[in-house]
């Protein structure tokens, strides 16, 4: 605007290319709203509407024929006896293989960035992106025919007679860590190149030990990536179905287990809806779990610079 | 900084070198022992399957799990089923979200936090809580459509040819990732710029996106696409629980059949195969990256 000449027909020119460019910036925006709409139609119907149904199918009864009525019983039920049970196994399940899953990564993750080889590196980074996406009927496979009952290792190691059983809930943890560690190594590698070389020097000049090092610099800076890897790793091994519905026979009870088993028809009709309870139930810890990550990813994002 | 600081303890670089090297070496010892212990446990299930599959109990070494596989029944239209709908979910994920990231990239960043949002829904919906709600959306309907115009889409949706309702699943699924994929590559061009600059020779905007922006996004859309397939190949809960048999429901159901041996080999090829595509995927998709970077 600063090029405007005093005189009027340039000065009804400028603001006619004002007027035009206010007008084709509203057009822009229009534009950016409608490219944007299909997806939110589509979210609203694919995922918004069977949501809505499992939320509103976890407070009502539903028989064909008779008139549905809300009711609190299935969240109760849900809670309760067998359910209550696969839920907290799926809790516990989930946690000690998130602990396990982050200690692991933290230390492979670290002994590859520390490594001078940057063809390791890149194997490991690439290896744990493929591994990372990697879970159900395939990966509990390849663990049964290795560990299972006739697996590979089991028979020739007489692994049975010492005591052993992939279908145990140890078993299901080393299972899941296949797939938790390398998210773990991809979530923390980001962190872990995030600590400068200058701040291990400044610590080692000022006398600091390594263990003092670790203590009072590089993990306070790390907690926050830690934390929210432990959160991302808890959720998506609380979410998973397929591996341990493909290890058939285990005997580890699992809430993704009971909601399959009840809307499969397997234990009564009316059992469905307490499926959608659980549903439900999964649903708010998994908001939890976001609810929790998200502002420590962002903390840890503070430090990545 | 670093210069200055160095420069500025050159004289005593002696002494922090030699403490520097006595440390470093049980930390080399550690790495190698947690290197080999991860390299085990990650190939152990690998070449524990490849044996199990190649070692018969009575026969000894034997391939004939492999060339069962071209014989076995159902494993092609289960596969199909499953290529079908990755190709349709891939074209659906690319056609809702391009117009989007390109929209988020140009528009306000009250836009893109809308769009983030939507897009990261379906994380706190667990893929089997979303079944739930799907089965009973459908079994409400069944039981109530029947006399209205809506029970041949109910009909439709449930084809078992071609079912609609487990590519709308899979769609909502991919998002979060194919998303953050997509806009990681999108954030990476000089939009802007780009568009300007087509302008400027005379593009009209529809043009410029087309033939200009999206070639630039090329990585970034084989990206999502690989992940957004190897997502629906292996699927198993959405089709399992509705009744639906493709590729990783025909693995479970074909080893309980007791076809142990030849299922194995199936998904440890299917395995291999995927990890394959995505690996050559991340090499690539690295070497761009790093060579895009010095400039």
């Amino acid at each position: 605007m600063s090029t405007i000449d005093p005189t009027a027909p340039a000065g009804a020119a400028g603001s006619d290319r004002s007027r035009r460019r206010l007008r084709s910036s509203l057009r822009r925006a229009a534009a950016g709203r409608i490219a944007v709409l299909p997806l939110l139609i589509f979210v609203a119907v694919a995922f918004g509407i069977p949501a809505l149904a499992m939320a509103y199918g976890a407070f009502t009864t539903y028989e064909p024929g008779h008139p549905t009525s809300y009711t609190g019983g299935n969240l109760t039920s849900s809670l309760s006896g067998g359910y209550l049970d696969a839920l907290l196994g799926s809790v516990r399940l989930s946690a000690t293989a998130a602990l396990i899953a982050t200690v692991g990564g933290l230390l492979l993750a670290q002994a590859v960035v520390t490594s001078r080889f940057e063809t390791l590196r890149h194997a490991v980074l690439s290896a744990s992106g493929v591994l990372a996406n990697f879970g159900g009927v395939p990966l509990a496979f390849a663990f049964v025919a290795t560990l299972g009952n006739a697996g590979v290792l089991t028979t020739r190691l007489h692994l049975a007679g010492a005591g052993w059983s992939l279908y145990t809930f140890w078993g299901l943890v080393l299972v899941y860590l296949y797939f938790l560690i390398p998210l773990m190594v991809l979530s923390v590698i980001p962190a872990l190149d995030g600590l400068r070389r200058q701040w291990r020097e400044a610590a080692q000049n000022n006398g600091a030990s390594l263990v003092q090092y670790w203590r009072y610099v590089a993990l306070p800076v790390l907690t926050p990536s830690l934390l929210g890897g432990f959160v991302l790793l808890f959720g998506s091994a609380f979410a998973a179905y397929a591996t341990a519905a493909a290890m058939v026979g285990a005997s580890v009870p699992l809430i993704t287990l009971q909601i399959a088993d009840a809307l499969n028809g397997n234990v009564s009709a009316s059992a469905s809806n307490v499926a959608l309870a659980m549903s439900l139930d999964m649903v708010v810890i998994s908001v939890l779990v976001m609810a929790l990550y998200l502002p420590l990813q962002r903390r840890s994002a503070r430090w990545l610079v | 900084m670093a210069g200055v600081s160095s420069a500025l303890y050159d004289p005593t670089t002696a002494k922090p070198g030699r403490t520097a090297q006595r440390r470093i070496g049980r930390p080399r010892l550690g790495r190698a022992a947690i290197l080999l212990v991860s390299g085990l446990y990650f190939i152990g299930p690998l070449v524990g399957s490849f044996v199990f599959t190649v070692d018969d109990p009575v026969k000894g070494f034997t391939l004939s799990a492999y060339s069962q596989i071209f014989s076995v029944s159902g494993l092609w239209p289960a596969l199909q089923l499953s290529l079908l709908l990755a190709v349709a979910t891939i074209a659906l994920v690319f056609l809702l979200l391009i117009p989007t990231v390109i929209a988020v990239r140009l528009g306000s960043p009250r836009l893109r936090s809308v769009v983030e949002f939507v897009c990261m829904l379906p994380l706190v919906v667990p893929s089997i809580a979303l079944t739930a709600g799907i089965n009973i959306l459908l079994r409400w309907g069944t039981d109530n459509l029947a006399s209205t115009p809506f029970w041949d889409t109910l009909l439709a949706l449930q084809n078992a040819s071609f079912p609609v309702v487990l590519l709308l699943a899979y769609v909502v699924m991919a998002l979060p990732l194919a998303f953050r994929t997509l806009d990681a590559g999108m954030r990476a061009l000089d939009v802007r710029t780009l568009l300007e600059a087509a302008q400027n020779n005379g593009a009209g905007r529809l043009r410029a996106i087309v033939f200009v922006v999206l070639p630039n996004l090329r990585g970034a859309m084989l990206n999502a696409g690989m992940l957004t397939l190897a997502l629906v190949l292996g699927e198993f809960t959405v089709s399992s629980i509705l009744g639906y048999t493709p590729f990783a429901v025909w693995i479970v159901n074909g080893n309980s059949a007791g076809d142990g041996p030849v299922t194995t080999a199936v998904s440890l090829v299917s395995m291999v195969l995927t990890w394959v595509l995505l690996l050559v995927l991340s090499v690539t998709g690295g070497r761009r990256t790093s060579a895009a970077k010095p400039s």
